[in-house]
């Protein structure tokens, strides 16, 4: 069974400009393997190629790609997803490319940074652990697990538009589980934070992060929880 | 936090609250006039200048018009600072905009007040 894939090349030491590369694999008849192990093998047939990856079982989030015109983790993505079509692998968009299917994410990492992803607590160090109730703890279901692949905020058309004053679903979920942190004592300094046209308004409810996230999570609903908790700190 | 003035509102949340309720002035308008034309009296001169002669529909009018510069002013602003990178050429468009968003009203309430 032979595999088709046309793959985003672009080396600025060389190339003027991008271009799309075919490529095809041999497998074996009905068989079946992760896009990532299949960009692996792509790399055997040319060294040039350059991407990210690390655990390879979709955790530590360097994979973030755009298959077929949707973004998500080439190591948790089934080729037979895209079965009978020429598969087109791209870097995740809006971002700047730094060589082929590898990424500029500092804009990214710098909407995280100014969220302050740490938990602020400025009464008393408790003796003992600062502990939470089962129902507080159960408030950061579905925020913790972000991995921070990108593949939401890269699939949001605000967040290309406005890399630098948009938060971003990502870095706005991870806002969101600070907030409904029941240990931290810093809301309203964060909230204060994020009390402006663009940093969390920006959002319209598109919902690409939800399609697209590898995790199963939804920012929007985190965003809109945000949205509630500003409406009600100012009416 | 990220600072602007050319929007209509002081900060997020206002304009949020603005485009929201402008947004609900605008639908019922829209849901009332269509439910007037579509099961009200006969559309001819004579019922349509007896509706507008209300006074209630005058003020309902106005309102609407005042939401409706209210939500283009908003929504214009945030299509304009999405698409248009260059400031001198936002705030020129924002301006006509503007301006003409003004001019529907004035036109509106002139011809409202005018029946």
């Amino acid at each position: 069974m032979k595999l088709e894939f046309a793959v985003y090349r672009y080396n600025p030491d060389v190339d003027t400009k991008p271009y799309m590369k075919d490529y095809t694999l041999e497998v074996e008849e009905g068989s079946d393997m992760m896009v990532l192990d299949a960009l692996m093998l792509l790399k055997i047939q040319d060294p040039t190629l350059a991407f990210r990856r690390s655990c390879r079982e979709g955790v530590c989030g360097s994979d973030g790609l755009n298959m077929c015109g949707k973004n998500g983790l080439a190591c948790i993505t089934p080729v037979s997803t895209f079965a009978g079509k020429k598969i087109e692998i791209r870097p995740l968009p809006g971002m700047p490319v730094v060589r082929d299917l590898i990424v500029d994410l500092t804009q990214f990492y710098q909407q995280y940074e100014k969220i302050k992803p740490y938990l602020i607590n400025e009464s008393n160090t408790p003796a003992r652990e600062n502990l939470q109730s089962p129902e507080e703890r159960a408030h950061l279901d579905g925020l913790y697990e972000c991995i921070m692949c990108a593949c939401c905020s890269t699939a949001c058309p605000s967040f290309w538009w406005n890399p630098d004053k948009f938060v971003g679903p990502s870095g706005l979920l991870h806002a969101y589980r600070f907030l409904i942190d029941s240990r931290d004592t810093a809301t309203e300094e964060r909230l204060s934070e994020l009390d402006d046209a663009y940093s969390v308004f920006r959002c319209h409810g598109i919902m690409n992060c939800v399609d697209v996230c590898p995790k199963g999570l939804n920012p929007t609903k985190a965003i809109g929880h945000i949205k509630s908790m500003l409406l009600t700190r100012a009416v | 936090m990220v600072t602007s003035a050319s929007s209509l509102g002081r900060n997020g949340v206002h304009d949020f609250i603005l485009l929201r309720t402008s947004a609900v002035i605008l639908a019922c308008y829209t849901i009332f006039l269509v439910v007037y034309m579509a099961f009200g009296d006969p559309l001819n001169y004579h019922n349509w200048h007896g509706l507008f002669s209300n006074l209630s529909m005058k003020v309902f009018t106005l309102l609407a018009l005042i939401a409706l510069l209210v939500h283009a002013w908003i929504g214009i602003w945030q299509v304009l600072t999405d698409y248009i990178k260059c400031s001198k050429l936002r705030g020129v468009l924002q301006f006509i905009f503007v301006i003409a968003a003004f001019s529907y009203l004035s036109v509106g309430v002139l011809t409202v007040w005018g029946v």
